[in-house]
């Protein structure tokens, strides 16, 4: 984390400052406050106060301590109004404040949960309760944990993993900066961690029992002093004796489950060119970690190169071969090969004897000049199947996915020739772009021992691909109810990024000590650094979660000076709601229940941090789509576009064309957690990673059958709601552009507009890449996909500013036969999708589209949810030229049975969002409505 | 590592004399129609190039008339570094061709591995080392009637340092028939379907960038190539009389010192220029 900070302060350096002030002045609010208002709610109460007056007379509700009552009062509002923009805000404050209130009363919440469900279908009660209260109490403890204020960031990890994949890394630096604090608070499980480090030497933590594994990794990395910690990951093994790395963005507990708190701290990601890294710390952390993997075997050499590397880790742990002190058997603590002999530590030590003079940064860079040239230097070794039986590995490594039988390399799989990699159960696949000379992609299956290996393979080749291909992380796609599978990936940096990141390290190189050496680390150039580095680096290690601490409101304190318009973002920003998946799978479960839900307040900075994999694909288009806009003008001029998307799905029946409902219903409490809190969860039996050029950040999830084993349970489980089987899916997308400029040709425009982003990065593009990959999403209609795999609208119609509808495009489609054929191995009834989408769009202005892309500077999601609404508002900021340009994209679902007055709630969006940005122009309003209709009602 | 050094980097070369049973098989029986006096003769042209040309330091080991293809000695090991492999080559009459073998590697210091017994664990290895080709950074091993699976794993176990990756040959009996190394980064091969067919394979498992040299004619595909101490790169190739259509190809690459080598008897007999010597470096660096 400390890295970013360098990033961080070099791009904002005012916001923070401001934030900190802020922050300060906030923090004797919060703690002399029990209820702790969240400090995004200053905010916006400040914000709000010009705009809603009924608002600032509602903010104070939050801190009263009746949070039962006042939920079930908006409760009953909310069903019968659609869901106004500022309800959703009041809402969501009294919700957050009171979990932050309600703190332990669990009991409370269980009877919410109660009241709830039994008002519409008391039958589910249970499962739903079950369900519904176990976010909360996260919620809660988090709450407690870090005595509020960052608040959205927290309270929507858990719920976030479900919707969104995975949760940025900045909130959750922000959570760990808070927990430490507030560690000791009561009620607060500590679990004490044991890890292995690269030197053998253990580190015990105190971690929160409900910790992330990021929390942990962070304790590690601050222990050791090491800032280029992308590379590194912690593994723990499974009770399979497994190894399986550690998810940051998940809870610890969740993925151990059984097994002892033990990790090891180990490098993920070999770096190809060791030399670029930054510090010598980080070389001398691989090497460690290369010694151990040459001792154990899994990195094979020959004899000579057994003895050169041993000789590099002699020097650079002893020094200089002294006759005086070492004697024949001082290397006899040290092993250099699995099976070291006499003859090899007589090699060693005469190699050894050559190397006078080298440092040991000098030696480590030797060593691992030496050792990346090896075959399977960062090759990870898989045990599988192909599919004629025969026992086979697969390599996964930086360039791609390689296959040996016995020790010989039979085929190998570059990235770029991999279109998607997935996993079904205990097979694992691989399509292949085609050949020059073959005109079709194929599948590559192998197959696993069972299905965790399974999906263990392909995580880790969707981290490799991330990582190494990639520029920055993809977005996993947003779904909305067609849910299958893990949307799993990889949330950390790239290797790109974290290049990048490393040449803003600037710190004296930090003092490390070398296991049995003791000799003080030298930099390159000889000199030696004295112990400043270890106050500074403490520093760093401090500073970082704080600076980042602040990041959530930063975007919003900056602009707040400067345009009106701002302030209605952050008041939007300030927004605290609940994550959508939530509510939608309790929906899902509940039929045409509306809840209320605890609003959350999620503002993130993909650019400014690192990946930021919670946008969805559509996000990135969307804030791709502004970069080539132009205003013409040459002075610097903030647009403000925005983009409100209503949704509004009703549901009838349990039944979903998505499987994970039937898990939610008939599985154990674990599974439902699993599936509630974490879409990577173990019980998933397939998912597809759809591999993307460097150029494209677009990717699409694509839907696969359903597991018979789930598809089982469904019938099994078919809750009584069955008397209601029309399921109706009704969303309405309302979407505001600026009209000084924006493209409306999607997605292809999408793709090739981050290009200049990531070329900016010095990423070589492979342009045989993107035909392909388009030819993945084959319908666009004004930006929009149509295809239910794609679980993106299916249509969309366009039209300019909101009232005035210049184009009409009603397109009514049924994307029943789709969705047959995707669920048509399932014996389930299926279920009918009637989508219906309505786009008005503005009179474009042409020329602006086609023109240079800019850079992306700043992108944020912001994610409330409120009664029966989820507002997802993305900001994009994009620097082209001199032009800066801001882009607003809200987007709204509304869930809920057809008593909703569409068009009402649509006319208040539109209203809503001219309000909050009287300086904006609404561009473009996309309205998706989505019925679905159970088969046997046909 | 310690042994990774671009390709062509040699000092020394080994060779064997033309046997009187010149054309004969191993096995007993006669190969093709054999000239002994004229492959005798090339095949001193070829020890000639090497030592004062090139500059190699050369070793002869004697015919033996008892062994009809022991000129072939390139396939008797596989040497990379300062290790050598002694091969298992497929005729079992051939096997005796690696005694005077293994006496010369171990006098030079190499580290002699063997396959291993007969009935051990590459029981049924096959290796030849006309089926090897040694880049410089990885090896790839012709899958043919000399050489199978078992052989190559065990050469995968003896160079643990290098990717090692297995290639069907199409369109030749050894996989040095339609491809050899013509630089540190070129591989030259034959134009053939079947070499084609290799080729992409090979492209295919390589995480390696070569330049490859297209020759017309199969015999051209084999050649010997050695970068001198003073980095002068020979290119040791067959006559025009031999392969006419390839000479231009050759002599493109402006910066090598061309050695028109004939060798057509060996040819004739399924050999190449590479199979008539085992070339070694001893010199830690190039």
């Amino acid at each position: 984390m400390t890295t970013e900070v360098g990033t961080e302060t070099d791009v904002k350096k005012e916001p923070e400052k401001v934030q900190e002030v802020q922050q300060q002045t906030d923090q004797p609010d919060k703690t002399s406050d029990g209820a702790a208002p969240a400090n995004a709610e200053e905010h916006q109460q400040g914000s709000q106060s010009a705009e809603a007056p009924t608002e600032q007379e509602e903010s104070p509700e939050p801190r009263s301590p009746t949070p039962a009552g006042e939920q079930k009062k908006e409760k009953g509002i909310s069903r019968f109004l659609p869901p106004w923009l500022k309800r959703q805000k009041s809402q969501s404050q009294e919700k957050e404040s009171e979990s932050a209130a309600a703190n332990v009363k669990d009991e409370e919440q269980e009877e919410k949960g109660i009241k709830e469900t039994s008002e519409d279908q008391p039958a589910e009660v249970k499962e739903v309760t079950g369900e519904k209260s176990k976010p909360e109490e996260v919620q809660v403890e988090e709450k407690d944990r870090e005595e509020q204020k960052s608040v959205g960031s927290a309270d929507t990890q858990p719920v976030r993993e479900e919707t969104e994949g995975e949760p940025d890394e900045k909130h959750k630096q922000q959570v760990n900066a808070q927990e430490t604090p507030s560690k000791l608070t009561k009620k607060m499980k500590m679990v004490v961690c044991h890890v292995t480090l690269l030197d053998g030497s253990q580190f015990t933590c105190d971690v929160e029992k409900r910790a992330k594994g990021q929390y942990l990794f962070f304790e590690v990395c601050k222990h050791l002093n090491l800032m280029e910690k992308d590379y590194f990951s912690l593994s723990f093994k499974d009770s399979a004796d497994q190894r399986c790395w550690l998810d940051p963005t998940k809870e610890i507990k969740r993925q151990i489950r059984n097994s002892q708190w033990q990790f090891a701290f180990s490098v993920k990601f070999y770096p190809p060119d060791p030399s670029q890294l930054t510090e010598d710390i980080t070389r001398y952390l691989l090497c460690l970690q290369l010694r151990q993997d040459i001792a154990s075997g899994r990195l094979p050499c020959s004899f000579v190169t057994h003895a050169l590397l041993g000789s590099y880790a002699l020097q650079a742990e002893l020094g200089d071969y002294d006759t005086e002190e070492h004697r024949v058997d001082y290397i006899a603590d040290f092993q250099f090969a699995p099976n070291q002999t006499k003859e090899l530590e007589e090699k060693v030590v005469e190699l050894h004897k050559s190397h006078r003079g080298m440092t040991p940064a000098q030696a480590d860079i030797q060593f691992l000049e030496n050792a990346k040239k090896l075959s399977m230097y960062g090759v990870d070794l898989h045990h599988a199947k192909d599919s004629d039986g025969v026992d086979i590995m697969l390599g996964v490594c930086a360039n791609g996915l390689l296959i040996y039988k016995d020790r010989l390399r039979i085929n190998r799989f570059a990235w770029p020739k991999i279109l998607k990699i997935s996993y079904k159960r205990s097979n694992f696949y691989i399509k292949i772009r085609p050949g020059e000379t073959e005109q079709f992609e194929s599948s590559v299956g192998f197959k696993l021992p069972n299905h965790r290996a399974a999906k263990r393979v392909w995580k880790v080749c969707v981290e490799h691909h991330t990582f190494f291909r990639l520029t920055s992380p993809e977005q996993p796609t947003k779904t909305k109810f067609l849910t299958l599978g893990s949307k799993f990936r990889y949330s950390g940096r790239t290797q790109a990024q974290t290049r990048q990141a490393s040449t803003l390290i600037d710190r004296p190189a930090p003092y490390f000590e070398r296991t049995s050496s003791k000799r003080i680390s030298r930099s390159l150039d000889g000199a030696p650094v004295v112990n400043v580095a270890g106050g500074d680096s403490m520093g760093v290690g401090e500073n970082g979660p704080t600076l980042e601490l602040n990041s959530d409101t930063k975007v919003v304190d900056v602009e707040k000076p400067s345009v009106d318009v701002d302030t209605s973002v952050s008041e939007q920003t300030a927004t605290h709601v609940a994550d959508s998946a939530v509510i939608k799978s309790k929906l899902r479960v509940q039929g045409e229940n509306i809840y209320v839900r605890h609003s959350n307040l999620m503002l993130e900075d993909p650019q400014k941090t690192s990946p930021h994999p919670e946008n969805d694909s559509r996000d990135g288009s969307k804030s791709s789509e502004v970069i080539p806009d132009v205003n013409g003008q040459m002075e610097v001029v903030e647009v403000l576009e925005e983009t409100v998307v209503i949704e509004e799905v009703v549901k009838a029946k349990p039944k979903s064309p998505a499987p994970e409902v039937t898990t939610e219903i008939g599985t154990a409490p674990e599974v439902k957690e699993e599936q509630s809190l974490s879409s990577d969860s173990e019980s998933e039996d397939e998912a597809e990673y759809h591999a993307q050029t460097p150029s494209a950040s677009f990717c699409v999830q694509q839907i696969k059958e359903e597991p018979e084993e789930e598809e089982a349970e469904l019938n099994q489980q078919a809750p009584p709601s069955d008397a209601e089987p029309i399921r109706e899916t009704e969303s309405s997308a309302i979407e505001e552009e600026s009209s000084s400029a924006q493209p409306d040709e999607g997605i292809s425009t999408e793709e090739v507009s981050m290009t200049p982003d990531e070329a900016s990065n010095g990423h070589v593009l492979d342009t045989e890449d993107p035909p392909a990959t388009e030819g993945e999403e084959p319908h666009i209609v004004n930006g929009n996909v149509s295809r239910v795999e794609t679980e993106r609208l299916p249509q969309v119609i366009c039209c300019s500013e909101p009232p005035v509808v210049k184009t009409e495009m009603v397109t009514i489609s049924d994307t029943f036969a789709a969705q047959k054929t995707e669920i048509s191995t399932k014996e389930v009834p299926i279920v009918h999708t009637e989508t219906k989408t309505i786009t008005y769009e503005a009179a474009q202005l042409d020329g602006n589209g086609d023109g240079e892309p800019g850079v992306l500077m700043t992108a944020q999601t912001i994610t409330s949810e409120s009664l029966c609404t989820t507002t997802t508002t993305h900001i994009t900021k994009t620097l082209k030229g001199g032009l800066s340009e801001t882009r607003i994209e809200k987007r709204i679902v509304i869930t809920g049975d057809s008593d909703i007055d569409h068009d009402q709630a649509l006319a208040q969006a539109i209203k809503e969002a001219k309000e909050q940005h009287p300086d904006m122009s609404v561009t473009r309003v996309v309205v998706h409505k989505e019925t679905e209709l159970a088969e046997d009602e046909d | 590592m310690a042994n990774i050094h671009p390709y062509g980097c040699f000092t020394h070369a080994i060779v064997r004399g033309i046997p009187e049973s010149f054309g004969k098989l191993a096995e007993g029986g006669e190969g093709a129609q054999a000239d002994l006096a004229k492959a005798q003769r090339q095949m001193g042209v070829l020890t000639g190039t090497l030592r004062q040309k090139v500059g190699l330091q050369l070793i002869e080991i004697p015919a033996d008339a008892q062994l009809p293809e022991s000129w072939r000695i390139e396939d008797v090991a596989v040497i990379q570094g300062d290790t050598a492999l002694i091969t298992r080559p497929f005729k079992q009459q051939r096997r005796s061709e690696a005694e005077a073998v293994r006496r010369v590697m171990s006098e030079l210091n190499l580290t002699v591995v063997e396959m291993g017994d007969e009935e051990g664990g590459s029981a049924g290895a096959t290796l030849e080392g006309s089926d090897v080709l040694f880049t410089g950074k990885e090896f790839f091993v012709g899958i043919s009637k000399h050489t199978n699976h078992r052989g190559a794993e065990v050469l995968a176990d003896t160079f643990k340092d290098f990717a090692v990756s297995t290639v069907p040959v199409c369109g030749g009996s050894r996989l040095k028939n339609i491809c050899s190394m013509g630089g540190p980064d070129t591989i030259i091969i034959s134009q053939s379907e079947g070499a084609k067919k290799t080729l992409r394979m090979m492209e295919q498992l390589t995480d390696h960038h070569y330049d490859i040299l297209s020759v017309a004619e199969d015999v051209a595909a084999n050649c010997v190539y050695v970068r001198s101490p003073a980095k002068v790169d020979f290119l040791l190739h067959p006559t025009a009389e031999e392969c006419p259509d390839s000479i231009p190809v050759f002599q493109r690459l402006t910066d090598y010192t061309l050695l028109p080598t004939a060798c057509s008897e060996a040819f004739k007999q399924g050999g190449a220029l590479s199979s008539l010597c085992l070339l070694i470096n001893k010199k830690l660096g190039c």
